[in-house]
């Protein structure tokens, strides 16, 4: 730590286990949507789909996809829109904002979600 | 997609100090001691009145002249140091010991006779808890060597135990305290392990004899002494009122010349009139010898006319505050000084403890009475209503568990706004139990006083650490985890 230093024995276990820590800081989680009166100036993590519990992410009661509440497809946009994730689909803010346009109805359209090329 | 609420961020809870020219903060929820730096400063100044949200704090310290990364890592580095909080950041209560803590000491009564009749005496003073009736009055060899059974077999894990001879006066049942330093020597290294040993006596039936057995077992002695003659005489007499200074002064000098092997201390009770720090040190450090010198005020009801009142307790902590300037002194020149009220709390705040109990009574130590009745510290010895079963039939894990959870700081509401709740936990159950009948209610009479002595022992320790850390080197090493 560089403003606290620890001078006795439990204040150095608190140092090594804060330097050890790898963990984004407590209280820099900042919706998406919550969209403050000051943009945080620093870099941040928004919050999204681990930590929101979304239905229809995973399987329904019997093990399959059917009885969910949202459709499958839906998980798409949770990743599109909703979320930064980075590595499932394209970058809809800057490079490919056309992509999910021919899909207004993910359930039926789904098929026309293509790859892209960058 | 749920929208979090803006949080706001508030100072954490810890006791801010100054020590040798810098500035420290006494954690409370961990016991850790930070020095800190002007950063840390303005964050605290500016938390201070009112909490706000991190953003917010963040461009306050932008605006005073910081970076925003410089003003992110602080406020980053500061929370998980929990310096500040955010308001929904969940207050955890202290756990349990767990319930199979290992024995560390135990205390041994070796016999509840003595041939001092103290007016104060929490064994058989107008405060006692004991019911000796019917019980035998001297432990036999029988009951001893069960009692080292019973340290040995309930201390798995530990290398080193203790056994602490008590009374009574210890000395009247000397013949037993051989035969037990013996038999547990043997017992302790039959295990591939160590067993010490002190005790505590009035002096007055110490030999020349007994002085070398002592010196050549390294057995510890603690003297229960109050000091110079006028003082000593006053509370510490024979039973025909006689003062027992005379007696034990030569013999006391005879234990400091002759055992060379252990400190030798001294442990003072303060009673209304006997009050005068500063005086009873210097003759029992100076005059006498000892090595270390602790003291403490009687435990008693409050209507006792030996009870200190408040006015007496703000002189003895005035002489306390003298003492402890003298003690940092010493310290910084990296000399021992032997106001052992001082050392013991540097030890404490050295290892960060954060109590969840004020001492090891009932967990790492017992008390067993000569009827071989458990107690859960030596004060508790043949009191029937707080044994703990007995060395016979061993330790009754349901009565110590509703001891341990009665005295357990989560239940002590008092303390949970008291900053110095991590050495305290609300201090000694016995004197918990004399003042208001309940071992495990808080001692609130002397929360002031325990707030100013460990502020005053937190400078020191400042002060050491800013001007000669090495010093507290000699406090690393804890007997505990043995």
């Amino acid at each position: 730590m560089k403003h606290l230093k620890g001078i006795n024995k439990k204040a150095r276990r608190i140092d090594a286990m804060v330097s050890a820590s790898v963990a984004p800081p407590e209280g820099d989680v900042v919706a998406l949507q919550q969209n403050p009166a000051t943009p945080a100036q620093r870099p941040h993590v928004p919050m999204g789909c681990a930590l929101a519990f979304s239905p229809g992410w995973e399987v329904d009661s019997a093990g399959g996809t059917a009885g969910l509440c949202q459709p499958v497809e839906r998980d798409i946009y949770d990743c599109y829109v909703t979320c930064f994730w980075p590595a499932q689909v394209p970058d809809h803010l800057n490079n490919y904002p056309d992509w999910a346009s021919k899909c207004a109805s993910a359930t039926k359209d789904w098929r026309n979600l293509d790859l892209v090329f960058p | 997609m749920t929208a979090t609420s803006t949080r706001t961020c508030t100072l954490g809870e810890f006791h801010r100090f100054e020590g040798g020219g810098k500035q420290f903060l006494y954690m409370v929820t961990s016991g850790a001691i930070f020095e800190m730096d002007g950063a840390v400063g303005a964050v605290v100044g500016l938390l201070s009145d009112a909490g706000m949200s991190p953003d917010e704090l963040a461009e306050r310290l932008v605006a005073g002249g910081m970076t925003w990364s410089e003003a992110a890592e602080t406020i980053d580095e500061l929370m998980r140091a929990r310096v500040i909080v955010a308001d929904d950041a969940i207050r955890e209560p202290l756990e349990a010991p767990p319930a199979d803590f290992p024995l560390q000491s135990l205390v041994m009564n070796l016999t509840n006779q003595c041939n001092l009749s103290c007016t104060y005496c929490y064994e058989f003073g107008e405060d006692k808890v004991a019911t000796p009736e019917g019980k035998p009055k001297f432990m036999d060899i029988h009951t001893a060597k069960a009692s080292v059974d019973f340290l040995l077999a309930e201390s798995s894990g530990r290398r080193s135990v203790h056994i602490t001879f008590f009374g009574g006066e210890t000395l009247m049942n000397f013949p037993l305290l051989k035969q037990v330093v013996t038999y547990a020597t043997e017992r302790a290294t039959e295990q591939g392990r160590t067993v010490d040993f002190s005790l505590t006596t009035n002096a007055t039936l110490l030999t020349p004899a007994i002085i070398q057995f002592l010196s050549e077992n390294k057995i510890g002695v603690t003297v229960s002494m109050d000091g110079p003659p006028d003082l000593q005489n006053k509370m510490r007499v024979f039973a025909n009122g006689r003062g027992s200074y005379d007696i034990i002064a030569p013999r006391v000098k005879a234990l400091i010349a002759g055992h060379r092997t252990r400190a030798i201390t001294a442990r003072v009770t303060l009673t209304n009139g006997v009050t005068d720090v500063v005086r009873i040190y210097r003759h029992l450090k100076d005059d006498l010898g000892f090595h270390e010198v602790g003291f403490a005020p009687v435990t008693t009801s409050k209507d006792r006319l030996y009870s200190i009142d408040e006015r007496g307790m703000d002189g003895v902590l005035e002489d306390f505050h003298a003492l402890a300037q003298e003690y940092l002194e010493y310290a910084l020149r990296g000399e021992m000084h032997g106001f052992s009220n001082v050392s013991d709390t540097i030890a404490e705040l050295y290892q960060g403890v954060n109590k969840s109990h004020p001492c090891g009574a009932a967990l790492g130590l017992v008390g067993v009475g000569p009827s071989g009745d458990i107690a859960p510290c030596h004060r508790f010895v043949d009191s029937d209503t707080h044994a703990l079963g007995n060395i016979a039939t061993g330790i009754d894990r349901e009565k110590q568990a509703a001891f341990l959870d009665k005295g357990h700081i989560n239940g002590k509401y008092d303390c949970h706004t008291c900053w110095a709740r991590p050495l305290c936990a609300g201090g000694c159950h016995h004197e918990a139990f004399v003042r208001y009948g309940d071992t495990g209610h808080a001692n609130l009479h002397y929360c002031d006083w325990i707030r100013d002595w460990t502020d005053t022992c937190l400078k020191i320790f400042g002060t050491i650490s800013a001007q000669n850390p090495g010093f507290l080197e000699q406090f690393a090493e804890r007997k505990a985890l043995d």
